[in-house]
């Protein structure tokens, strides 16, 4: 009896698999357009998109597919429409040039566009020229990797995002590049969800977007030249680790901004030669531990109601500006950090300056009243004010020290 | 004129001070990059001792040679030669010497460390021009107080005032003007007086280099024009020529209607 049913059992594993066809789409095989080919396969088929441009005028994926581009697969949205609009669970969508969607400043057009689905892999695809690149709304469990998504945004308001993900849950963003979009990749309402190794620049607003997302980490990324690095707003839980922010220059530009984070980790990152390195503004118990912050305009300037931060053990090297307050409260610990600018000894060698060290310049409370007295950094007059403030502080937090500066870099 | 700066500049150059000056700057080059071990970071501190240190070097060798050789200078004013052409050949003695001295004295350690093979070239050229500027800037400041001047005392103290205004005073009135008018629209005052002051331009030549993405911090358009481009760059080098060409001329001026 027991056998029989697993031979039944197996015939159908089988059967289905048999079943499960796989059809080409080419100028001269069974079907000529995609649009076709997906609406006679049946669930579970393969559909092989040979070399050459086709039209894809919203094409809409109900049945768990796989579609796979050939090399010199391309999906051409002739500028009207979304491209592909992918609604189950378990599609597979790999190896297109998606090119061309519509732009509208009432529809969200995306190259590739993805709703209330779980399973859904979008895999190695080029997208280019499109308003939005990949946009997932209400889904879980989808792996987004490999893609590139370029665009030729100028201004914020007449473009897209590259990666733009909306309630979604347990996501995984790996390996894309995204530039010249207006976010490189935009979170709202995702949680539990990784964003890794992904390369987002010259984007005109956010490499990286976070708003109302919970339990994310993202690491091992890199945010080069965009309007502004990584902006993440109103989350908690996020771990921010082993993450690249380089050049973000500009007047509101910076390479990290919290803004009303709470519990998050900033662990082992590089912000190099941003205007501002980090600004936190509004974020209570994040950790900041083994950050390299260098040739930054501002390193870290943190705004009100900042509470039980921990600033350890991270290099700030030859930034103009080490930290700006823009109050005399202080709730926040700095310890153990390496400061480059720190001119203390250490007689008793454990590895630790013996005299504190005052992170906040007089100069820095200036620059912040007055912002057009930045033309006197580096004056001799300037260092002259800092050192008087540093003998005895007046202006700035008194009790924002550092009472074990590390004597030498982290490496 | 060739003749007179030969003589002043090879009387320079056995002067005992012409070497200590380049012995302060060959001990400096190498103290630092034997502490840092990285030129990028040694050039950045340089850049603080430079622009604050040539001036003063620059103002103190000059009034000091010029009232040192003030018999030589009669001597020669009675011979048939034109008045501009010894002091012009006076200054540049002064000034070549004391810029070879810098060039030497803080090229050699750079050398040794590797310049060549870093990037970091550019910038060290550039850290050097601008302080030869100032070094020519000042010697001829110096001369035009000492020519003033016939006491030797007096002569001395202006000098070093002069130095001490660019150096420090200057700068905290702007400071505090900046900040007393801190409603009123700033950013042209501000670019206006840092060109009004040659220490202040070369620090600010050296800003470009180093703090660009704090200078772009600021919301200024003409802050954004000037800094964001090479606008800035090539409008600090045309005013440093323009520094430079108006003491010299001054001391020419003087030079010439003194009743010596």
């Amino acid at each position: 009896m027991k056998a029989r049913f697993y031979i039944s059992l197996l015939s159908l594993i089988l059967g289905s698999w048999a079943m499960s066809a796989v059809r080409n789409v080419c100028r001269d095989c069974d079907y000529d357009n995609l649009a076709q080919a997906v609406q006679h396969a049946s669930s579970g088929d393969t559909i092989v998109v040979a070399a050459g441009s086709y039209i894809s005028n919203g094409l809409e994926v109900i049945k768990p597919l796989v579609l796979l581009g050939k090399p010199g697969a391309i999906l051409d949205g002739d500028n009207q429409n979304y491209v592909l609009r992918i609604l189950s669970d378990s599609v597979v969508v790999s190896g297109f040039s998606i090119i061309n969607s519509g732009k509208s400043y009432t529809k969200d057009y995306a190259a590739v566009y993805v709703h209330g689905t779980s399973g859904v892999q979008i895999l190695d695809n080029k997208i280019d020229n499109s308003f939005f690149g990949i946009l997932v709304e209400k889904s879980k469990g989808a792996v987004i990797k490999g893609n590139t998504v370029s665009g030729t945004a100028k201004q914020e308001n007449q473009a897209g995002n590259g990666v733009h993900l909306w309630h979604c849950d347990h996501m995984q963003i790996g390996d894309n590049e995204v530039f010249g979009m207006r976010d490189g990749i935009y979170l709202e309402f995702v949680n539990h969800s990784d964003v890794i190794n992904n390369y987002a620049h010259n984007n005109v607003r956010y490499g990286l977007h976070f708003m109302f997302s919970n339990h994310d980490a993202y690491v091992d990324n890199t945010f080069e030249s965009n309007g502004a690095g990584v902006a993440v707003m109103f989350s908690k839980w996020i771990r921010m680790e082993h993450n690249h922010f380089i050049d973000n220059w500009g007047t509101a530009s910076y390479g990290l901004l919290l803004k009303e984070i709470y519990d998050g980790e900033v662990l082992n990152n590089l912000f190099q030669q941003n205007t501002l390195g980090i600004y936190v503004d509004g974020s209570t118990r994040v950790n900041y531990i083994g950050n390299t912050l260098r040739q930054n305009g501002w390193a870290i300037k943190v705004s009100g109601g900042c509470y039980a931060n921990a600033f350890t053990a991270n290099n700030f090297i030859g930034n103009s500006f080490d930290i700006s307050y823009n109050s005399k409260m202080n709730d926040n610990t700095f310890n153990g950090n390496f400061w480059s600018d720190y001119s203390g000894y250490d007689l008793d060698k454990d590895g630790n300056g013996d005299v504190p060290y005052r992170p906040v310049k007089l100069f820095s409370y200036i620059v912040n009243r007055t912002p057009e007295t930045i033309v006197l950094l580096r004056s001799l007059f300037v260092d002259l004010i800092n050192f008087s403030e540093k003998v005895s502080p007046a202006f700035t937090p008194d009790e924002l020290v550092d009472h074990s500066p590390a004597m030498k870099k982290f490496q | 004129m060739i003749k007179i700066f030969k003589y002043s500049f090879s009387d320079l150059m056995r002067s005992r001070w012409s070497f200590i000056y380049l012995g302060f700057y060959l001990l400096l080059g190498f103290v630092l990059l034997f502490l840092n071990n990285d030129l990028s970071k040694g050039i950045i501190t340089l850049m603080n001792v430079i622009v604050v240190l040539t001036p003063m070097i620059g103002t103190i060798f000059g009034v000091m040679y010029f009232y040192n050789s003030r018999e030589f200078t009669e001597l020669l004013l009675a011979q048939p030669v034109k008045r501009s052409v010894i002091f012009l050949g006076q200054f540049l003695g002064i000034s070549i010497s004391l810029t070879l001295s810098l060039i030497i004295g803080l090229g050699i350690p750079f050398l040794v460390y590797g310049l060549f093979r870093s990037g970091e070239i550019f910038n060290f050229l550039l850290l050097l021009i601008a302080g030869g500027f100032l070094t020519f800037i000042f010697v001829a400041l110096s001369v035009c107080i000492a020519l003033f001047n016939s006491n030797k005392i007096k002569g001395f103290g202006y000098a070093i005032l002069m130095w001490l205004f660019f150096a420090v005073i200057y700068d905290g009135l702007v400071l505090l003007s900046m900040m007393v008018f801190a409603d009123y629209p700033l950013d042209d005052f501000a670019l206006l007086v840092s060109f009004l002051n040659p220490i202040d331009l070369s620090r600010i030549m050296i800003l470009l280099k180093l703090d660009i993405s704090a200078l772009l911090g600021y919301t200024g358009a003409l802050f954004q024009r000037f800094f964001g481009t090479s606008l800035g760059f090539v409008m600090s080098w045309l005013m440093l020529l323009i520094w430079t060409s108006v003491p010299v001329l001054l001391m020419v001026r003087i030079a010439n209607k003194k009743n010596f």
